[in-house]
């Protein structure tokens, strides 16, 4: 019995290993990821051992709602989120598991697009879908598609980002514009009652690592903002360095959309998730050379310097307001929630 | 939208805030009230406060619907969510603020209760709509839990009006609106510690600026209603700034993109068709107030969850219901700064918030919080 890719669903014995799964596998996931360490069809994935390097390892598991959205979908995000973690940390990329909870119920043509989504967005990044699991709840007790990924990278020999490393005067650079992933999944939600046409950033972040490592490659640490936002990506690395970070509002990359649904919602961008940005610590001294290799590459050509790093006081985030004013930028109480007036 | 950069200009900003600070008559004190919690946090957000000579200090009013409902309330509310039978719909920020025990309506819904997060009242009427339309067996009761000033009310009062003409079985409204003029006579009248008034924004534009007036001229204090854009605030300060060096005691308004003398009649008689005044009405921090609050009329009463649902703690809010030591009614007052309540940044945190200025980010609190708290240095 053949799929009905344009009006099935998917049903328990799609997650129960019996012949449904194995028509879901051969149909769908080694058409979408295949690759000769994946086709094996073992139950593990055997990889070659690193030439050089460490191994890098990280794991993401995501749950947007809802599952396509402007500018992407969960099954890129599942690529892009991992990726970026390894690339943060300085690893060229190379594997990916995809373990995915459907909810019973899901149209399959949702799930072939998201698979098709996230088979082409590994395929982008040259990372390969190694291994994977299925597993089907019953229906209500998922959001549709739950999808976790795991990475596995490579970290080039002499390449050691930490936040340990950072040292007051230090810069801070970031990639592009803030929160528009947040604000692009808040404008999706039903209930919100206006359109706009922000668009999540999401994207792989790898390549343009591997751009800044070249031209700068005493960078201290990078980090990727996603939830909490910018605020609480440097709340960490102030705390983590013993540092103080310092951020100008005015150097702040924002579109203008953005700024609009916060105004409108009650949000600060400050705080909203970011899926293709990237924060960098360096050196005084190679903040413009970082500078212009970031804004050379396409996912870097809105970077911009924001703050700089100082000694006191330890572990805190402040911020020069547009007018010279001062003011703390704190960590979010809970989950960002809209004001009634 | 360039209107968002035009009240930010940091050129003008600094230029008016040069303008005001050559006003100032440093021998003499300007205390300004800002009553509405969107100014406050506008004047945490932006710093506004550092830009301004050490004789201009802000009060932060009691204006944020969310700080000053009683915690009773809030029980009231998880009483009203408890019942499996009822979805109960929420404004975003009233989720979190505990209640007399204190539990909040997220951790409610993370045990179990069916509570919905709403941007507008219409959605929670929509949701009635559509439990109207199922079977009768699977049909539940939707409550909305209404929250605000004069803002939000004229809304609620629309989507009753609504359930009354389309005859659902399945909506009713937990009323917890408050007025704006009720509570500034409160206020002053118990000898606040202000010498002007910012007037808030949005209220104005549904009362009118003239609402304001038996206030200003009893209690011999001006008033300048504002926007909410920093360049809002600062014209406002200015024109307080004015009047005080000149005796005056007038209603201004800075803010005639949104507000006129008489405000919007039509939403005015949308509440007064819907709601009338309670005798009394508890607001967190500074006590039961004569006539400050909306309850839904008789004509209404269908639709009135506190008439619907046996709601115990809703009618009396005990003295001991607040925290002790906790001195938000001080702080509302301009009496004490947040820093000075001994709770502040020790018990009382916007994760742990116990009295009315921590609940809400636009609480006095928790905008110091959040935004001057840590400031340990001068300004370089």
């Amino acid at each position: 019995m053949a799929i009905d890719w344009v009006h099935g669903h998917v049903e328990l014995a799609h997650g129960g290993g019996a012949r449904r799964m194995h028509e879901l596998i051969e149909e769908l996931f080694y058409p979408a990821f295949d690759n000769p360490i994946l086709s094996r069809g073992e139950d593990q994935a055997v990889l070659p051992s690193p030439l050089n390097g460490r191994v890098a390892v990280t794991t993401d598991s995501h749950v947007v709602t809802p599952l396509f959205f402007p500018g992407g979908d969960i099954g890129a995000l599942a690529v892009h989120g991992t990726i970026n973690d390894l690339a943060v940390g300085g690893a060229q990329p190379h594997y990916l598991s995809v373990a995915l909870i459907l909810e019973e119920g899901l149209a399959l043509a949702d799930l072939r697009r998201i698979i098709e989504s996230l088979a082409a967005a590994a395929r982008a990044a040259r990372v390969e879908i190694v291994t994977g699991d299925t597993k089907v709840v019953e229906r209500g007790k998922g959001d549709g598609i739950y999808i976790q990924t795991t990475g596995v990278g490579t970290v080039p020999t002499g390449v050691e980002l930490s936040a340990q490393a950072i040292r007051p005067g230090d810069r801070l650079l970031l990639s592009g514009t803030l929160g528009d992933h947040g604000a692009a999944i808040l404008s999706a939600r039903s209930g919100v009652g206006f359109t706009s046409p922000i668009r999540s950033d999401s994207a792989a972040l790898h390549d343009l690592v591997a751009v800044m490592l070249e031209a700068a490659p005493e960078i201290r640490c990078m980090r990727d903002p996603t939830r909490g936002g910018l605020a609480a990506t440097l709340h960490e690395l102030a705390r983590q360095s013993g540092t103080a970070m310092q951020i100008y509002e005015s150097a702040l990359p924002l579109q203008p959309e953005v700024v609009s649904a916060c105004e409108l919602l009650g949000f600060d961008p400050l705080y909203l998730a970011n899926e293709g940005k990237l924060v960098a610590v360096c050196p005084a001294e190679a903040t413009e050379r970082l500078l212009k290799a970031m804004q050379q590459h396409p996912l870097g050509a809105q970077a911009a310097i924001v703050g700089e790093v100082a000694a006191e006081p330890p572990g805190f985030v402040e911020m020069e307001t547009v007018f010279g004013s001062w003011r703390t930028v704190d960590w979010l109480a809970g989950e960002q929630l809209p004001r009634i007036c | 939208m360039r209107y968002l950069t035009a009240f930010r200009d940091p050129q003008r900003v600094r230029a008016l805030a040069a303008m005001i600070r050559r006003e100032v008559d440093a021998s003499r004190s300007y205390r300004l009230l800002e009553f509405c919690g969107g100014h406050t946090h506008t004047i945490a957000r932006y710093g506004l406060a550092d830009l301004l000579p050490e004789a201009i200090r802000f009060v932060h009013g009691p204006g944020c619907p969310v700080c000053i409902l009683p915690s009773a309330r809030i029980s009231a509310a998880l009483e009203i969510a408890a019942d499996p039978a009822v979805i109960l719909c929420a404004y975003g920020d009233t989720v979190r603020v505990p209640g007399i025990d204190g539990r909040s309506l997220l951790q409610a819904k993370a045990a179990g209760a069916d509570v919905r997060i709403v941007y507008s009242a219409a959605e929670a009427l929509q949701l009635a709509q559509q439990q109207q339309q199922q079977q009768h067996r699977h049909q539940r009761q939707v409550v909305f839990f209404a929250v605000g000033f004069e803002t939000t009310a004229p809304a609620t009062a629309w989507v009753i009006e609504q359930a009354a003409t389309q005859r659902l079985t399945h909506f009713s409204v937990f009323c917890n609106h408050v007025l704006t003029p009720p509570a500034l006579h409160a206020l002053l009248g118990e000898g606040a510690a202000v010498d002007g008034l910012i007037g808030p924004g949005h209220v104005s534009a549904i009362v009118g600026s003239e609402a304001y007036q038996p206030a200003v001229e009893r209690f011999a204090k001006p008033l300048v209603v504002a926007g909410f854009e920093p360049l809002d605030l600062l014209q406002a300060v200015w024109m307080l700034v004015q009047q005080l060096n000149a005796g005056r005691c007038e209603v201004e308004n800075q803010y005639r993109r949104g507000v006129d003398r008489i405000g919007n009649r039509k939403a005015q008689e949308q509440m007064a068709a819907v709601f009338e005044p309670r005798i009394d009405f508890t607001w967190r921090g500074l006590g039961r107030l004569p006539a400050s609050g909306l309850g839904i009329r008789e004509r209404y009463a269908a639709f009135d969850a506190e008439r619907r649902f046996a709601v115990h703690r809703a009618a009396h809010q005990r003295h001991d219901d607040e925290p002790r030591h906790c001195a938000c009614g001080a702080i509302l007052r301009g009496h004490k700064e947040p820093a000075e309540c001994p709770l502040f940044a020790t018990r009382c945190t916007p994760d742990t918030p116990q009295g009315a200025c921590m609940v809400s980010a636009e609480g006095a609190c928790a905008a110091d919080y959040h935004y001057r708290y840590h400031r340990q240095r001068a300004i370089r």
